[in-house]
């Protein structure tokens, strides 16, 4: 092994290591702000990346349909919500309308876009648009209504939502895998490193989001509110921060992460309905990296668990799965080393 | 007319074998044999999760390790199934105490997310290994005999199984009815009030995970022999989820819940499987979008299982109070003289950073007195109680118990020595009987394990353990609601329940937090009553307590606390009169 193989290496592991952030960033909000451990992440890359190669081939992705499909059963859910506490038809009618208006208009875009095969920008656009609808209409369905539920059934929801949106994906996708084109084409070489443009966009992209992530959470209003809601729901709750809005509103930037992760992925390797989970669970292990709490130990974590993927993928290529997912038990044996007592949940 | 439970389980084993005789179809048996080998696992998942709150991803991969082990040994060394069977349970024993040292010291999360990589992680080593035949798997497993008889097949392995499915039940209902069981059942409602009574959780949790992992290890042993070659794919987490699927629609908090939703599962997924891909037009498992809706909707809408609703149509059963009339009584400890120093709380300190919430207090409790805790709000009387219970670490400053330091040990070895408590806010597991959450105080005082109690090896020591918690019953005043469900009770009788089971710790000194805080006048009364009682009979008591008539009525002496600091220790009449506590509690004139 010489150093122009470590440097192919180490570019490979911090690539998808900073898909793995993304991921992990994901997971720890979701999980912080709604104590759901949302194992379905993953899928959302899957749906993004399989939505963005159906459009290419000028079809309607089966995931619009779905889109839709959700959204109803999810606005007449709120209809009927809204009805029980009102009595008020209207009010009821209106709820409803709202819960249907974005996934609508995104549904009805991506039907008239697909057969006219705009440039990869746009239907990127549009992936973005339709995935990230799904998230906030997976937390209505599936999570809302047990919101105050144990940590362990929510837990138990989300494999289930994992099995159903597998499931979905199968159906609406095929067992066909697809990989799309690149971005950016551009080969840059750099003495024994050759950097593709690609890898840069990856890179670029992880960087800027994880940047506007923090900003958020810093410095508006809004992020400061879902923070609060991660601290105690009950007092965020009584201070006007309605925790299905929060809950929405985090799902739906999970989803967006998702799309996005889906997008970054989707020209380096063959994504199937169901690959979205691996890469999901890597996600996952630098997020336990970082006791399901931490970003900035999380993000590193996840560039962590991407050079051990890439060193363990040319040492021993059939037990590259083995090696990460083994990874997670001295993880754990150091962080409750380092955590020292035990914690309640 | 009615049957004891002996019978009923007598009937139950008999009535497999009628049914293997019966000219079912070989269809059928061969349907129920796989039910049984789903049954097996699941009631692993209903102990670790229905009934400890703990969960697991991974039973798959138990399964896993128990079917390669016995098929690699019995194909490439020859080894006898019988004997490969325990070493997969060893083999099985000695990853899940690894995985649950590893993960339960942290918080519950950490248990579930860690089998799922390790699920993943066992797939992809079963599937990659040369040894293991890679993902063909091993062929040719010999099946099962047993002298001339070959049990492995058909009906003599239809018995086998439902044998080992039902004896598997037998010992988790009785686990479950026992000293043991009252530990596990009590995990749920947190570490706090377990390890008060006595019982080292992780030790506890370790332990559900284990039992958990070995019926599955030998579920796993079964299947390897049955179909005679294993793969990895039912190992794999998808599996693993299934497992957990059934445990939930079934109820995962009764045994037999598992059997039921093993049932029901292995017939949907077998409908689904037919219809469709007929529906949809292509082949594929698309029964896992029904599986994970239904899973979603049974956690919503009936979170405890299809045997909830069956549940509700089968006559309770009852507990037999002459059971234990004749048990021997539980040795009791040697008590204090009246008058010896129980307790010397010595420049007791906390600080949370900079903020000194407890600020060197100090003062003795002696044999048969009540003394009071009082204070403002914020004044620290429930810090110090978790200080003296060692549910706090002390910053600095010593507790003494009976001449003995117990400043900084862990609570149940507090209790050990014979401090028992209450709590602010009543924890007792809702669903057990008053006299079984009575019992759980005698925790310490018995000895019989896990094995001791599926075997039913532990009856006298339970029958003097449940004779203790209903004499303490009757020192409350409680005997006539020994029987019904602890979650039915007011908030009155709900303290006394804490009280008695305080009493069955057989303490020298009992720590009273608020135990007035919510109860109506006339309950009132009979606390006082209560502990007037206790007093007479040389018992000493801490009692932290907000209501002023009741401290005033019952107590010898009273601290009384502002601030973290003692504002001044005397008899009610020198407290009442002082003009300090007065200003504490109303506020100075200027």
């Amino acid at each position: 092994m010489d150093l122009s193989i470590v440097s192919i290496l180490m570019l490979d592991g911090l690539t998808n290591g900073a898909v793995y952030a993304l991921l992990g960033l994901a997971t720890v909000l979701v999980f912080t702000v709604t104590r759901v451990i949302f194992i379905p992440q993953g899928e959302f890359v899957a749906y993004g990346a399989l939505t963005l190669a159906i459009f290419q081939t000028g079809k309607v992705p089966g995931t619009v349909w779905l889109l839709l499909l959700m959204a109803v059963l999810a606005a007449l859910m709120d209809v009927r919500l809204t009805w029980q506490h009102t009595r008020n038809a209207p009010r009821a009618l209106k709820a409803g309308a709202l819960t249907l208006l974005v996934p609508a208009v995104v549904s009805a875009i991506s039907i008239w876009a697909a057969p006219r095969q705009f440039s990869m920008l746009v239907q990127a656009l549009l992936t973005v648009g339709v995935v990230t609808s799904f998230g906030p209409l997976v937390y209505r369905l599936a999570y809302q209504s047990l919101a105050d539920a144990s940590s362990l059934t929510l837990l138990i929801v989300s494999v289930g939502v994992h099995f159903a949106m597998t499931g979905l994906g199968l159906l609406f996708f095929g067992a066909e895998g697809f990989r799309n084109p690149s971005f950016w084409d551009a080969r840059f070489n750099l003495g024994p490193l050759a950097l593709t443009g690609q890898a840069i966009i990856i890179i670029g992209v992880s960087l800027a989001l994880i940047v506007l992530l923090w900003q958020f959470f810093e410095h508006t209003l809004y992020g400061k509110a879902l923070r609060a809601t991660a601290v105690n729901r009950l007092g965020a709750r009584l201070m006007g921060i309605s925790s299905h809005a929060a809950g929405q509103a985090t799902f739906a930037m999970a989803a967006l992460i998702g799309a996005l992760s889906g997008l970054l992925i989707g020209p380096t390797t063959t994504v199937f309905y169901d690959s979205g989970f691996l890469i999901g669970l890597k996600g996952f292990v630098a997020a336990v990296i970082g006791g399901l709490h931490s970003y900035p130990v999380a993000a590193v974590g996840a560039l962590f668990v991407g050079l051990v993927e890439a060193f363990g993928s040319f040492w021993a290529s059939a037990f590259k799965e083995v090696i990460v997912f083994t990874l997670i038990l001295p993880i754990l044996v150091w962080r409750s080393v380092a955590g020292g007592h035990s914690e309640e949940h | 007319m009615r049957f004891t439970p002996t019978t009923q389980r007598v009937a139950l084993l008999a009535s497999v074998v009628v049914l293997a005789l019966l000219p079912l179809p070989d269809f059928w048996i061969t349907q129920l044999n796989y039910i049984a080998l789903y049954s097996l696992v699941v009631l692993g998942l209903v102990l670790l999760t229905g009934i400890g709150g703990l969960t697991s991803f991974g039973q798959a991969a138990f399964v896993g390790i128990g079917a390669y082990t016995s098929a690699y040994l019995t194909v490439n060394l020859g080894f006898s199934p019988w004997i490969t069977l325990f070493i997969g349970l060893g083999i099985t024993a000695v990853s899940a105490l690894l995985l649950g040292w590893i993960t339960l010291r942290m918080s519950g999360h950490y248990l579930p997310l860690t089998t799922i990589a390790w699920g993943l992680s066992l797939y992809y080593l079963m599937g990659n290994l040369d040894a293991l035949g890679k993902y063909d798997g091993i062929l040719g497993v010999p099946t099962l005999s047993l002298g001339p008889w070959n049990v492995g097949q058909g009906r003599p392995f239809f018995v086998l199984a439902w044998l080992l499915v039902l004896l598997g039940a037998f010992g988790l209902l009785n686990l479950l009815d026992s000293r043991t069981g009252r530990a596990i059942r009590a995990l749920r409602t947190g570490s706090m009030m377990a390890e008060a009574m006595g019982v080292n959780t992780l030790r506890y949790k370790i332990g559900i995970f284990l039992i958990a992992a070995l019926f599955a290890s030998l579920s796993g042993w079964l299947l390897a022999h049955f179909q005679r070659t294993v793969n990895p794919s039912p190992f794999g987490l998808k599996m693993g989820i299934e497992y957990l699927f059934m445990a939930v629609l079934g109820g995962a908090a009764y045994v037999w819940g598992a059997i039921g939703g093993a049932l029901v599962t292995k017939l949907l997924e077998d409908q689904l499987q037919v219809l469709l891909p007929k529906l949809i037009g292509t082949s594929g498992s698309y029964e896992v979008i029904v599986f994970g809706i239904v899973l979603v909707l049974v956690l919503k809408y009936l979170p405890d299982g299809l045997w909830s609703v069956v549940g509700r149509w089968l006559p309770a059963p009852k507990r037999r109070s002459d059971d234990w009339q004749r048990a021997a009584a539980l040795p009791e400890r040697a008590k204090p003289a009246l008058g010896d120093t129980v307790l010397e709380v010595q420049a007791i300190r906390k600080q949370f950073g900079g903020l000194v919430a407890v600020n060197d207090i100090t003062f003795n409790i002696k044999a048969g007195q009540i003394v009071g805790l009082i204070g403002p709000n914020g004044a620290g009387k429930s810090t110090t109680f978790n200080l003296i219970t060692g549910v706090l670490e002390l910053t600095s400053g010593t507790v003494k118990f009976r001449g003995e330091p117990v400043s900084g040990l862990p609570s149940r070895e507090i209790a050990r020595r014979g401090v028992s408590r209450t709590f602010q806010h009543v924890k007792m597991i809702p669903e057990m009987t008053v006299l079984e959450n009575v019992a759980l105080g005698a925790q310490l005082r018995g000895h019989k394990g896990a094995a001791a109690s599926m075997l039913r090896l532990d009856r006298a020591e339970e029958h003097s353990l449940l004779k203790e918690a209903a004499r303490q019953l009757e020192r409350v005043g409680m005997a006539h609601q020994m029987h019904e469900q602890a979650g039915n009770l007011a908030m009155g009788p709900q303290r006394l329940l804490e009280i008695a089971r305080a009493l069955c710790g057989d303490p020298a000194l009992l720590l009273l937090d608020e135990p007035a805080a919510g109860l109506r006048h006339k309950e009132k009364q009979a606390l006082a009553a209560v502990l007037r009682q206790l007093r007479s009979e040389g018992m000493s008591i801490l009692l932290v307590e907000h209501d002023m008539d009741l401290v005033m009525d019952v107590t010898d002496h009273i601290v009384v606390m502002e601030f973290g600091t003692k504002l001044m220790d005397g008899t009610p009449e020198e407290v009442q009169q002082s003009p300090k506590v007065r200003a504490a509690y109303l506020g100075t004139e200027h």
